[in-house]
């Protein structure tokens, strides 16, 4: 499978080695340090963009104003400012940490398998989470309202927490170690949990609006809510999965080497693999299903500076945040001011993007 | 003040029509934002009803009609819906006041004559899937559309009627099937034998198979306005030999219509409104029937400045919902949210019709459907459009 070259081709190792180096060191922290200003402008411009009519000079106004010890006179009025501050940026927000869970969740898979398939697609996560937020939107009317916020979050937490430890298991039941089950089981639990989903929308036509959005995505915020319940969990994840990066990049030797050189290659795969269950399971109980960023932005990411997780996974996370959240500028604006869901955008440029991706990596492997 | 939500009316409530006079289903759902890929049904019903109506007549009578002559015929039908998934409710001998007459469909009825005894079938009406010939009175009407039974009851069809479909819970004797109008069951409707059915929408090609066996169909989809309402209870009429009843329902209609749209404060003209299907923001334009009764008033739609791709039920941008600031916001999705979670809503302080608590609840089903509740929902906008020019 093609696929395959991309991440863990011989050659690219060697690469590796290189920019492990101190020089590679310094590069690498200027690559990231450009994906920051790479994120930081994005923001900036997506925020000055909208169905509302909110004029440039006044945005940036009001957001230089919140800068410390800058004051500047506001020239956005107060529904505007409402607006912006309420309805627009929490969206570029969730958009920033919901792009960063799931491409550095796709990554973190793809390093802990050493499948370059890997993505919380494949491995019953995200079906898991959809089973369990139609389960609770068709029948959970008592359950909907726990602790103040609906409790679809929580329902899909359990479902992708479920999905991935049904893949795990029969994965280790059936095959032993090897990372081809793993996905291979991951594609029969996503499959069958697929069909339970499907199934339930079928018998609850009244709610399949609300499932149907949740599965093409959807960037919906209410207030800072949805970023304040998910920043818990996605920042300690993320933190777990970049401090794995150096045990990922031995790792990538294959598991007999790694155990050789006193890495315990099957206690790293579990911390990273929980660690990314936990981002995507959080990401995807807010905004339902936003495919294509696990699999594409780690690929795009290695074409460009090679398989190092210590790079990989920092500029990933950088690198979906930028893509989800420019990606939320046009389906907020092409249709303006209807939405068109986010889920429908990231794979009509993601997946023509992946191919043309594959066919350059293959064409510089061969 | 008004009250958010005190607005909202049970059918109880409705004026005139009385009790056999009730009806609808749901124009903004058969066409919603995502119905190009799914069996789209948006907000067709309330859940607590839905729970109902799916309880509600799976007695199993199978067993009583074995006696008539036809119980091979039967046996198979029973064994046919089974296949078809709808095990419980296969009944072929209807219900306890429609005693079983498999086969005998074929029957002339008293319906099939005029006042003078002239026959009146067969019959040709027009529906959406064009000229539709009924041969003779039908007495075993199914319908899979929730806004056809109410109108065929209100009509006086009812006792014609031997299933309706599982959101067809209106009016309450209204003989609930697990018969789906979404995904319809070709041999689990034939296992009733039905001589006339009525959908909403053919979700493929079941008009086609209801013809090869024999049974004529008639289908109504949303229409555009109040005509096109009326236009269908006279079609129905027609069809089911109760012509006079559909007049009578058409007249006291329109009679109560003109009284709820007659009389309106200037400050009710020009008002602007939001029409929520769901918390998501979908919406309806004017363009659409439940559009089309807003526009009655003279009210005005945020959603239509949004729908110049032409897709009557978009999803708006929760910040051009804010900005346009409607003056009244409706809301449909009682399940999903209340008039308090909607003047709640982050960044939402300065919409006009939160400032002056204009959030107004719909029934799901009234606001979804056409039949004879839409005087219901036009009851419901009048008080809205009252309540707030009495507190401008």
């Amino acid at each position: 499978m093609a696929a395959g070259h991309v991440a863990a081709s011989p050659g690219t190792v060697a690469r590796d080695g290189a920019v492990a180096g101190a020089a590679g060191r310094t590069s690498g922290g200027l690559l990231i340090a450009g994906a920051v200003v790479l994120v930081l402008g994005v923001v900036v411009v997506s925020a000055m963009v909208g169905p509302a009519h909110l004029d440039v000079q006044g945005v940036v106004r009001a957001l230089v104003d919140r800068l410390p010890l800058v004051r500047v006179d506001q020239t956005l009025d107060a529904g505007q400012a409402s607006i912006l501050w309420q309805i627009r940026l929490p969206r570029i927000a969730l958009a920033v940490i919901v792009g960063a869970a799931l491409s550095g969740a796709g990554a973190a898979y793809q390093g802990a398998f050493r499948n370059p398939l890997a993505d919380p697609y494949l491995l019953g996560a995200a079906a898991g989470a959809a089973l369990g937020a139609a389960v609770v939107i068709a029948y959970g009317a008592g359950l909907r309202d726990v602790a103040g916020t609906t409790a679809v979050p929580f329902a899909a937490f359990a479902g992708a927490m479920g999905g991935v430890v049904m893949t795990w298991t029969l994965g280790r039941s059936v095959g032993g170690r090897s990372a081809g089950t793993l996905i291979l089981a991951g594609v029969a639990v996503a499959s069958f949990l697929t069909s339970l989903s499907t199934y339930v929308m079928q018998r609850n036509v009244e709610t399949i609006r609300e499932v149907y959005s949740f599965i093409l995505g959807r960037l919906a915020t209410h207030g800072w809510d949805e970023v304040q319940l998910i920043l818990p969990y996605v920042v300690p994840s993320l933190v777990v999965v970049l401090l794995h990066a150096r045990l990922l990049d031995v790792m990538s030797v294959g598991d007999a080497e790694a155990s050789s050189l006193g890495v315990r290659p099957g206690r790293v795969r579990g911390v990273v693999v929980a660690a990314a269950t936990l981002a995507t399971a959080a990401a995807v109980a807010v905004s339902g299903l936003i495919g294509f960023i696990g699999i594409i932005v780690p690929h795009l990411v290695r074409l460009l500076v090679g398989p190092s997780h210590r790079l990989v996974l920092p500029l990933t996370m950088l690198g979906g945040a930028a893509f989800l959240t420019a990606a939320d500028v046009v389906a907020r604006t092409l249709d303006s001011p209807a939405e068109i869901p986010i889920g429908v955008v990231t794979a009509f440029f993601g997946a023509p993007f992946f191919v043309m991706v594959l066919r350059a990596s293959r064409r510089s492997l061969s | 003040m008004a009250g958010a939500g005190t607005v909202a009316r049970s059918p109880a409530d409705l004026p005139g029509i009385t009790s056999a006079a009730k009806s609808g289903e749901i124009p903004a759902l058969s066409r919603n934002g995502g119905a190009a890929l799914l069996p789209s049904a948006g907000d067709a019903a309330e859940p607590g009803r839905l729970a109902r109506g799916r309880d509600v007549k799976s007695s199993r009578k199978g067993l009583l009609v074995r006696h008539t002559s036809v119980s091979l015929v039967l046996s198979a039908s029973i064994l046919l819906a089974a296949c078809g998934g709808s095990a419980t409710t296969a009944d072929p001998g209807g219900d306890a006041d429609t005693p079983a007459v498999a086969a005998a469909s074929e029957q002339p009825d008293a319906a099939g004559a005029d006042a003078a005894g002239v026959p009146l079938f067969p019959v040709s009406v027009t529906a959406d899937n064009g000229e539709v010939t009924i041969p003779a009175a039908p007495v075993r009407i199914i319908s899979l559309s929730p806004s056809a039974t109410e109108i065929l009851f209100a009509i006086g069809a009812g006792e014609q009627v031997i299933a309706v479909d599982d959101y067809s819970y209106y009016p309450p004797e209204a003989p609930v099937t697990d018969l789906s109008g979404y995904t319809p069951n070709t041999e689990a409707i034939l296992a009733y034998q039905p001589d006339l059915l009525v959908i909403a929408t053919d979700p493929g090609d079941l008009v086609a198979s209801m013809e090869g066996a024999g049974v004529a169909t008639i289908v109504q989809d949303a229409p555009a306005d109040l005509d096109g309402v009326y236009a269908q209870f006279e079609t129905l009429g027609v069809a089911t030999g109760q012509a006079a009843g559909a007049a009578m329902a058409v007249a006291q209609i329109r009679t109560e219509v003109d009284g709820l749209t007659a009389d309106l404060p200037d400050a009710a003209v020009g008002l602007t409104y939001f029409h929520e299907l769901d918390p998501a923001l979908y919406t309806a334009t004017s363009q659409t029937f439940v559009g089309s009764l807003y526009a009655l008033f003279g009210l005005v739609n945020i959603a239509d400045a949004g729908s110049a791709d032409g897709n009557p039920y978009p999803q708006l941008s929760e910040e051009f919902v804010v900005e346009a600031s409607p003056d009244l916001v409706f809301f449909s999705d009682t399940y999903a949210v209340s008039a308090q979670d909607i003047l709640a809503r982050p960044g939402w302080q300065d919409v006009a019709a939160v400032r002056t608590a204009s959030v107004f609840e719909l029934d799901p089903d009234i606001s979804s459907r056409w039949g004879p509740r839409l005087v219901g929902l036009l009851t419901t906008i009048r008080e809205a459009v009252m309540a707030h020019a009495a507190a401008a």
